[in-house]
């Protein structure tokens, strides 16, 4: 490595011409990288939801065979009908695949690699070989997790959740190799979260364009930024976990086990202790997207800019003294159960002012309903039910009722499903065109997202009721109890629901394929938004801006007196504008 | 198909579906509120020719407001919620005197053990391994003590509002008083294998003197 | 070099532009900051298990050489102390003692890793075994007449998770270090005005040696 040299911004121009290879496969551009991540994420929400299927199968029409079970091998579902043993791996492996293969790729893999440098006005990221590292290290964890379906005795069954002794012990789950598998791909899923986040910190903090000050940062930047740090942190605590109980399966350590001085509850903790900032890592990249979308479609600043930021640092904060939350019912220590209850409701709050802030800003405002913004709405309308049933939980005498039944199922999928993927939705389509240089179809947009919005609702709401009734999770087959005899119709209206739900999404595959090829031509700014992003081609050139771009505003100046449009972009120069402070030596 | 909570069958069952009902309450109307106003603005403020929106980056003072208020909220409820906590699930909440019924639970059946005359568990006259049936006398304290021989599972009445994990390794209680006569189901409430969802136990109320004799008969090997 | 790492490289910084520390050592204070939670996630589950373990723990001293471990102690304390001097060799350009001071803490390093080897081939020689005490051993022995108690078999499965990782980082630490060493020092490619590399290894390396403090004192001397 030679020595600095004083050089001007000569951008990317310096290149040698690449093959395919290094251009789409192993490229370090972080447009392609989230790309990638992109279609992986996709090919595993669709799994995901393939899973789910087989299991609303079983719960709606339970012990009765199932339309394509054929292909099914007989050890899992004789004749079509699934085994008890199949539905709960079914069960495990929804969960796995959707939050560390679907949710989370999409929301970070995806867009911190897509928008990060785009929307601070940056090249690439600091470290673009470890951002292609990144993704291939998820790729292999996703081959492998992929693989642990196909293990001699199945996949693991324990839940997503993984509790011990169950998951420690082949002979009490009937799941060997494929319980080890999950905790050698986790592992590695873990590592590529940590290598991006690496990149998303270092590249926040350091190559921001100048003017872009901290409280200049887009609102989906600065959830991005924390997620990362959120990320940095908790995905070792699980890594080591997942390796105590890997060697605890192969190398005959006891940790989880009682029986010789190990504790069943030691795995809780640790899992937990991940596992509650992992959700905040689902949720607040969504947040951070929808504040731009609906600024955007709002055409007003987002109504408290500076609480919006301090919110997302106090969730994300409080967040790590939380995860008791799902361990009231576990034998711990009662008087934990109080203070965890007290910290969750406490965390209500800043989530509280984010939701009157969204609102804050469509009030007043001059409201364009394309499709990202009924999306972002629609985020907030569910995110709010998914918050509200949160309360119910977060009261412990009422959890006793509740935890572990179908109510939990119901907050989790308004949060996660309600609110992330229409969120993911959104973010699609909004930056599709910035992606791939096309427009997703309005129209099949509107009709999707309506079909998806009916019957997600109709599918999720009723989980509340089963759940007050008592019904348990993770029940192969609910009719074995009287109790929960009565609600069988209601179980199957689900299933029907959730069918149609399914089905609903190939419009948007359809529409996303298709738009890929065959959408209309898209501009430069579309959507007339005030991001840097939009300031480039559609789709963006490799190194993005030959000169790099100076700020001069916040993220959010629509409708703004000072000019004719309605939107103020971040990048533009108006006579009255300064030029930023810039230190002597430094680039321009 | 009942739309509500199950039947009260417990003393702890009204306060917490008192509480239920007040968190319904706050959240629905907070529901409303939002999802109303929302509603309107989306209707009211929707684009038309002509039209623009106010240029504001907010209102410092409104953000005081509608923090403190959930804020408060919320604090009042965590006091109210661990009020009934502590009296429910708290180091010293087991009654004094509490019949005393062992849960042994293991894959994939729940084997409980009444003490015998003596009233005390762990001696020679208790009546052990009756599977999947738990009786008890009505309006008396009952005390399960729970463990688990392989992985957790977890002890739920619905109708008793009862849920306690039975973990390996761990002794755990769990009490609660039963009010109502009647016959209700107890299932496993924490993924346990493949049998999980055919843990299913029998809750049986009855009254003092009808449950002395199930418990002589159930003494002599005669259980029903 | 990347055109972002020329930029990052070179100060002063616009002052909205970041924390005037380059992109290579925030990186590496970022990802130490997983690698504390990561053995914060190990050392907290061995708190947890010793402090709920069943009966007692083994005593200090009974089955680990405290010794040896102490003299293997002095050696990674001391090699970090070499990396701090390979630093400040560098930041004033002296390429002939960065290159010394350098291959010394890769020696020393080498020299832990290699002793701590020998530790485990003699531990369980012994009868210590990640999954307990083996059958027939001198340590199986010891516990069946009541001088060493049952805990041992949650001992040893945290004894080589524990010191195990903490090795597995240290080789890593080696490697890098001896892959800098030849790739770079040895080339004169190192020099007053970047030496990144050096500075990032050696934050690493300070880390490394500060874990293994922390695990002497609460597995060999508490």
């Amino acid at each position: 490595m030679t020595s600095v040299a004083a050089t001007h911004d000569v951008g990317h121009a310096a290149h040698a011409p690449t093959g395919i290879w290094r251009k789409y496969i192993f490229s370090t551009d972080h447009k392609i990288v989230g790309i990638q991540f992109l279609f992986l994420s996709l090919l595993f929400l669709l799994l995901g939801g393939l899973l789910a299927m087989q299991m609303r199968w079983q719960l709606g029409f339970p012990n009765t065979p199932m339309p394509g079970g054929g292909i099914l091998p007989e050890s899992m579902a004789p004749g079509g009908v699934i085994l008890p043993e199949y539905y709960i791996q079914l069960v495990t492996m929804h969960g796995t695949f959707m939050v560390f293969f679907a949710l989370m790729p999409l929301l970070v893999g995806v867009f911190a690699n897509f928008l990060i440098p785009l929307k601070i006005g940056a090249h690439d990221m600091a470290f673009p070989r470890i951002n292609m590292a990144s993704f291939w290290v998820a790729f292999l964890a996703g081959l492998i997790m992929l693989a642990s379906l196909f293990a001699p005795e199945g996949a693991a069954r324990a839940g997503w959740t993984m509790y011990v002794p169950l998951s420690a012990r082949p002979d009490l789950s009937g799941a060997d190799l494929g319980q080890k598998l999950w905790c050698v791909s986790i592992v590695v899923v873990g590592l590529s979260s940590i290598l991006g986040s690496l990149n998303y910190i270092t590249t926040i903090i350091n190559n921001r364009a100048p003017g872009m000050t901290w409280f200049r940062l887009p609102l989906s930047i600065w959830s991005l930024f924390i997620v990362a740090i959120l990320g940095l942190l908790a995905l070792p605590v699980l890594s080591g976990a997942a390796i105590m109980l890997l060697f605890d399966q192969t190398i005959g350590t006891h940790f989880f086990d009682p029986a010789v001085g190990g504790q069943a509850l030691l795995w809780q903790h640790l899992f937990w202790f991940f596992g509650h900032p992992e959700v905040y890592i689902l949720i607040l990249p969504a947040m951070g997207m929808v504040s731009d979308i609906i600024a955007n479609g709002s055409r007003k600043p987002i109504f408290g800019y500076h609480s919006m930021v301090f919110a997302i640092i106090a969730i994300a904060f409080l967040g790590w003294i939380v995860w008791g939350h799902h361990m009231f019912m576990s034998g711990m220590n009662p008087t934990l159960g109080s203070s965890f209850m007290i910290s969750t409701m406490v965390i209500a709050v800043p989530s509280a002012i984010k939701t009157f802030n969204w609102m804050g800003t469509m009030w007043q405002g001059n409201l364009r309903f394309h499709v990202p913004m009924m999306c972002a709405i629609a985020f907030v309308a569910m995110f709010v039910i998914g918050g509200l049933s949160g309360l119910f939980m977060a009261a412990t005498p009422v959890d006793m009722q509740i935890h572990d039944t179908y109510f939990i199922v119901a907050h989790i999928h308004y949060v996660l499903f309600g609110g992330s993927l229409f969120g993911l939705f959104g973010a699609i389509t909004y930056w599709f065109p910035k992606m791939f240089g096309r427009m997703m179809n309005e129209r099949w947009g509107k009709i999707h997202f309506w079909l998806t919005f009916v019957f997600y609702n109709l599918t999720f709401f009723p989980m509340h009721i089963l759940g007050m009734a008592g019904h348990m999770r993770r029940i192969y087959d609910p009719t074995q109890y009287d109790f929960l005899k009565p609600y069988q119709p209601l179980n199957q209206f689900i299933s029907v629901c959730a069918f149609l739900l399914f089905a609903s999404q190939a419009i948007f595959a359809l529409n996303f394929i298709i738009s890929l090829f065959r959408g209309r031509k898209a501009e430069l700014n579309p959507w007339q938004d005030n991001g840097l992003e939009w300031t480039l081609p559609s789709p963006a050139p490799h190194g993005n801006w030959e000169r790099l771009p100076t700020v001069y505003r916040g993220p959010y100046e629509y409708s703004s007196p000072q000019v004719e449009e309605d939107y103020l972009p971040q990048s533009r120069k108006l006579p009255t504008d300064r030029e930023p402070a810039v230190l002597a030596g430094a680039v321009p | 198909m009942r739309w509500w909570l199950p039947v009260q069958a417990s003393s702890f069952a009204p306060e917490i579906d008192g509480l239920f009902t007040a968190i319904l309450i706050i959240t629905g109307l907070a529901f409303f509120l939002v999802e109303g106003s929302m509603i309107w603005f989306l209707i009211k403020y929707r684009a038309r020719p002509g039209r623009k929106a106010t240029y504001t980056h907010g209102n410092v003072k409104v953000e005081y407001v509608w923090t403190a208020f959930p804020a408060v909220v919320v604090i009042a409820l965590g006091l109210t919620s661990n009020h009934y906590w502590k009296q429910i699930k708290g180091r010293d909440s087991v009654p004094p005197n509490s019949y005393p019924i062992k849960v042994h639970a293991k894959q994939f059946e729940w084997l409980f053990t009444y003490p015998g005359p003596d009233g005390k568990l762990g001696t020679d006259d208790d009546i052990t391994e009756v599977r999947n049936k738990l009786h008890v006398p009505v309006n008396r304290p009952i005390v399960l003590e729970e463990e688990s021989e392989d992985v957790i599972h977890s002890v739920f009445v619905p109708a008793f509002r009862l849920k306690q994990d039975a973990v390996p390794g761990m002794h755990i209680r769990a009490w609660f008083i039963a009010t109502r006569p009647g016959e209700y189901d107890l299932g496993c409430a924490e993924l346990c294998g493949m049998g999980h969802y055919k843990m299913h136990a029998k809750v049986t109320v009855q009254s003092q003197a009808e449950f002395d004799a199930w418990l002589a008969k159930a003494a002599q090997g005669d259980i029903e | 070099m990347t055109h972002g790492a020329a930029v990052a490289m070179r100060p002063p910084f616009p002052a909205e532009r970041g924390m005037n520390v380059y992109n290579h050592k925030l990186a590496m204070y970022a990802f130490l900051a997983s690698e504390v939670m990561f053995f914060g996630a190990l050392i907290g589950a061995y708190i947890i298990l010793r402090l709920g373990a069943p009966g007692e723990w083994v005593k200090r001293g009974a089955v680990l050489n405290i010794s040896v471990t102490a003299f293997n102690t002095f050696l990674l304390v001391t090699s970090s102390l070499w990396m701090a001097l390979a630093h400040r060799a560098i930041a004033r350009g002296n390429q002939k003692m960065l290159r010394t001071w350098l291959g010394l803490t890769i020696v020393f390093g080498a020299a832990f890793v290699t002793i701590q080897a020998l530790e485990y081939i003699h531990l369980m020689d012994r009868g210590l075994l990640a999954s307990g005490v083996r059958d027939g051993s001198e340590l199986a022995g010891l516990v069946a007449n009541g001088t060493l108690p049952a805990t041992i078999t949650l001992y040893g499965a945290c004894f080589y998770t524990l010191t195990g990782f903490h090795g597995f980082h240290v080789t890593c630490g080696v490697l890098s270090m001896t892959y800098l060493f030849f790739t770079k020092a040895l080339r004169g490619k190192y020099s007053q005005q970047d030496y990144r590399g050096i500075e990032v290894v050696g934050l690493y390396w300070h880390f490394v040696d500060v874990v293994w403090i922390i695990l002497f004192t609460i597995i060999y001397l508490i």
